[in-house]
């Protein structure tokens, strides 16, 4: 399984090569790889409705515990199949939807990329792998969102979507680490086993706090649901793919996922559960009150995630199961649906409901397909999304905390998205016919087949829904803690569900056929709406540019003596700070040096003092040179002639580079004020004094075990060589010089680059022809 | 600003280079066991071939070099990272130095040589680039009629 989805990110990386080869076929000659892997995977069928789990170990790092393990349970086999199936069929779509589109092939290696991450992501077992693979969707899904980046839209959308999702990344990592640190094993196996301990490990608050970050951001929930519909800036495969049936979904597999470690505890029931149901009734709300067909389904989306969220905090096995229904279900009907909605931007050139209006003669096959889905999106029976929808009024009923306010937003949820229901299909295909910007007609079958097969597979399983008992009992009892053996049947009786069902639907029409009024009515409340969260974001993105502006000019403002000022401040602190707060430092200090070593000294010194009062560049440079020379000499003095050489050529060939650029600089002036001067002085002293103080401290006092004593020992027997310095340079601490010798090699193309380029712009003509070294 | 130069110069130069560059190949090679090393002959060698550059100009320098200073760095770089593969090739961690005796010179290679001689490119290639650009874009900015004409 890991070869499959390494080898899928290969197929990506080779895409563009395939699309050479097959032109407008490269769509399905990709989409038979995700077919085949779900052909393996439904291969593995048999085994998981057993409850079985299969352990696939391969070891990545395994000195830091980081494996490439992957396992496969009821969850991940659900989630893997919805992966494949439906990217095969995105694929077949996306072929024929951006057929002839310029990009096409960097759409297709993106989105093969990210089909590898998302299922990379589902079937990790390794905390930190699994971390990769959710960033790696971010990424892709940015890219994605972005892909018409010529549309400053599309690229602030993008933007947006890749802040939020990985904003709350960052906080996954930090509750991955406490995660790790409190169960001790970065493995999902090992950390379910122990849920007990976790939940009651000090770490248990701020970790939970940390994943359900990361998960609620990912998922779109209530404050961070704004980016999902931006995201609809993406090409509509995308769409139907990221941003309903997968993606999204990422966060609530991964809370399914630790909900035997993690879930059940107070915290996490009425978390999950209330932002999960606002999350619900603020999509459904939103949904109602857009035009534009993709927007309305993102919005249901949402809705959607909160429900499958809000499921998982209630957490009975009543609510797992409905979990598990609820997931599949939305995955089918809504994947169709921006399917459809795609089919229809394409054929009649718009995304507004309101702009069309009787296709059904015109698109018959397309209308049928929209139909059943999005009778399952409004959860009518004989379709899989009522199903769902009657499980979740059941499961909200059994809720033990918030039980009414739940139920109250679970309701108006699910009569606003029967609206929306009826908004999506019967606008556009019903009623009397509106021009639109292009003729509509029915799409080629690869457009039609994808959105086709998922309704159909809605309305199979909604009518036999016993075909689903095995795998519903076995995901839900991997989620939850007892045995779930689910029984799914069409008609429950009349029980109150059912009533609740049938006060949505009336409620649910009286919306749809006031639907205008409606929306102008809550178009009074744009003001309100333009205070949301988003406007909190876009604040909050000012802000960060404000505050990078200023840090900017305080800090990075080009000025080398601003830096010197600074650091040597920082370092003045920090050091000090340590020396005299953290140790209790001794000066031992002796006067009885040698005449030449006086000498040297204030050789030294007086070369420093004369380059500072010097006002010639020549003799400043002249006087720092005899400053490096009498270090040398000190070398030399103390018997290190490999640092004094060092120190002798180095000298040299700064004189030789001093001259290079010397007579180039612009005359001398003075252009700091004294004042500044004296800051300047001050902090100088201080360094130089703080320096001093150090070394005495640290020849003095011998508290700290000498590490040099390890090198001079090991450097013959170990390094097989009597020049301690080379040994260090070249074997114990190669990897620091290999470090330094990279620092070097960029200094010298920075040189290389800053010469060239200034002297472009000095000469301002075009740049010469790369030049060559051929004598 | 650099004009090529005097006779004195030239002539120096001239004797110079083979021999400064010898001095930092025998600095570089006793380098593990004696003072010495990788980045001190390079510098040696930086040093030489400037003092030539001087004497001659930046063609001439550069048609003594054959090979652009910027793909020293690039050698140099390579061979240091080279040098950390054989201890994977041996299953020793990354980095572990291998040592191998040539039998008939009875001489001692190792990686550490090898990622000396990478410190070696590296340090030259560096030098020898910024020191290129300085005077490069001085030819560019005021050229020269006699450099254009002069041939040693």
């Amino acid at each position: 399984m890991q070869l499959a989805v390494l080898m899928g990110f290969l197929l990506a990386a080779v895409a563009p090569l395939l699309h050479h080869w097959f032109g407008g076929h490269t769509a399905r000659v990709i989409a038979a790889y995700p077919a085949l892997v779900a052909v393996w995977l439904l291969g593995l069928a048999p085994e998981i409705l057993a409850g079985e789990t299969l352990l696939l170990e391969w070891a990545w790092v395994p000195g830091l515990d980081i494996s490439l393990t992957f396992f496969i349970d009821g969850l991940s086999w659900l989630f893997a199949m919805l992966i494949t199936v439906i990217g095969a069929m995105v694929l077949v779509y996306a072929g024929e939807y951006l057929r002839g589109h310029r990009d096409l092939a960097r759409f297709l290696v993106i989105i093969t990329a990210f089909m590898m991450s998302m299922l990379g992501l589902v079937l990790a077992d390794n905390l930190v792998t699994l971390f990769v693979f959710w960033e790696l969707t971010s990424i892709t899904s940015y890219l994605l969102i972005g892909f018409n980046h010529t549309d400053p839209e599309a690229r602030k959308s993008a933007l947006q979507g890749l802040f939020v999702t990985a904003g709350g990344g960052l906080a996954l990592l930090a509750g991955f680490a406490m995660l790790g640190v409190a169960g001790d094993s970065w493995s999902l196996v090992e950390l379910n086993a122990q849920g007990e301990a976790l939940r009651e490990h000090a770490l248990y608050a701020p970790l939970l706090v940390c994943v359900l970050l990361g998960a609620f951001t990912k998922s779109a929930q209530f404050p961070f649901h704004f980016w999902l519909p931006n995201a609809m800036a993406a090409p509509t495969p995308v769409s139907a793919y990221l941003h309903s049936a997968t993606m999204v979904k990422a966060g609530v597999y991964l809370l399914a996922r630790l909900h035997p470690s993690l879930g059940g505890t107070e915290l996490w029931v009425i978390t999950l559960s209330l932002v999960g149901a606002l999350t619900m009734a603020t999509g459904a709300f939103l949904a109602i009150q857009h035009t534009n067909i993709k927007k309305l389904l993102a919005y249901s989306t949402v809705m959607a995630l909160g429900t499958l969220t809000m499921l998982l905090g209630i957490g009975t096995d009543g609510a797992l199961t409905a979990f598990v229904v609820f997931l599949l279900a939305h995955s089918l009907y809504k994947g169709a649906l921006f399917m459809v909605a795609g089919i229809l931007d394409h054929e009649t050139g718009t995304k507004d409901v309101t702009a069309m209006g009787g296709l059904r003669s015109l698109m018959p096959r397309t209308a049928v397909v929209a139909a059943v889905a999005a009778v399952s999106l409004a959860g009518l029976p004989p379709l899989l999304g009522f199903l769902g929808k009657e499980l979740m009024f059941k499961a909200v009923l059994e809720a033990e905390a918030w039980r009414w306010l739940i139920l109250l937003l679970a309701f108006t949820a699910a009569f606003l998205t029967l609206a929306v229901a009826a908004v999506v299909v019967l606008r556009p295909f019903a009623g009397k016919r509106r021009e639109t910007p292009n003729t509509p007609h029915d799409p080629p079958g690869d457009m039609l087949v994808g959105p086709a097969l998922l309704a159909g597979l809605s309305l199979i399983f909604g009518l036999a829904p016993g075909l689903l008992d095995g795998l519903v009992s076995v995901t839900a009892s991997g989620i939850g803690a007892s045995e779930v053996s689910a029984h799914l049947t069409l008609w429950h009786g009349v029980n109150l569900p059912l009533i609740l069902s049938l006060a949505s639907l009336a409620l649910g029409i009286l919306v749809f056929r006031h639907w205008d009024g409606v929306r102008s009515a809550l178009g009074r409340l744009e003001p309100l709406m333009a205070r949301g969260p988003e406007a909190c974001y876009e604040g909050m993105m000012r802000g960060l540019v404000t505050v990078a502006e200023w840090q900017t000019r305080m800090l990075q403002n080009g000025y080398i003596r601003n830096y010197l000022v600074m650091t040597l401040l920082v370092l003045l602190g920090l050091v000090g700070h340590a020396l005299f707060f953290r140790h209790s430092p001794s000066f031992p200090f002796s006067l009885d040096a040698y005449f030449h070593e006086v000498v040297t000294a204030g050789l030294m010194v007086a070369g420093a003092v004369t380059a500072c009062v010097m006002r010639s560049r020549l003799a400043a440079v002249a006087a720092v040179g005899i400053m490096g020379f009498s270090i040398a000499l000190t070398f030399v003095l103390f018997s290190a002639p490999d640092l004094a050489i060092t120190q002798l050529l180095v000298e040299t060939l700064t004189v030789i580079l001093l001259v290079l650029v010397l007579f180039r600089l612009p005359r001398f002036a003075t252009l700091s004020t004294t004042m500044e001067r004296l800051r300047d002085l001050v902090v100088a002293c201080l360094v130089g004094t703080m320096v001093t103080l150090l070394m005495l401290s640290v020849l003095g006092g011998e508290r700290l075990p000498r590490i040099s004593d390890y090198m001079v020992e090991n450097s013959q027997p170990l390094g097989h060589g009597h020049n301690i310095v080379n040994v260090i340079l070249v074997d114990f601490r190669a990897l620091d010089t290999l470090g330094e010798m990279f620092v070097l090699a960029l200094a010298a193309i920075g040189v290389h680059a800053m010469m060239r380029f200034h002297a472009e712009e000095y000469d301002a003509k075009p740049s010469a022809p790369s030049e060559r070294y051929d004598g | 600003m650099v004009k090529p130069g005097t006779l004195i110069l030239t002539v120096a130069a001239r004797l110079l280079l083979p021999l400064q560059l010898l001095f930092s190949l025998f600095l570089l090679l006793r380098g593990h066991d004696e003072p010495g090393g990788g980045f001190i002959a390079g510098l040696v060698a930086a040093g030489a071939f400037a003092l030539y550059l001087f004497a001659f100009g930046l063609r001439a320098m550069q048609a003594m070099l054959k090979v652009s200073p910027r793909d020293l760095i690039g050698m140099g770089l390579l061979l240091g990272v080279l040098s950390t593969v054989p201890a994977w090739w041996v299953g020793d961690p990354f980095f572990t130095a291998q040592w191998w005796t040539i039998p008939i010179i009875d001489f001692k290679a190792s990686t550490p040589l090898i990622f000396d001689i990478g410190v070696y490119l590296v340090v030259l290639g560096s030098v020898l680039t910024a020191i290129s650009a300085l005077i490069k874009t001085d030819h560019e900015n005021q050229p020269d009629p006699e450099e254009a004409t002069w041939n040693p």
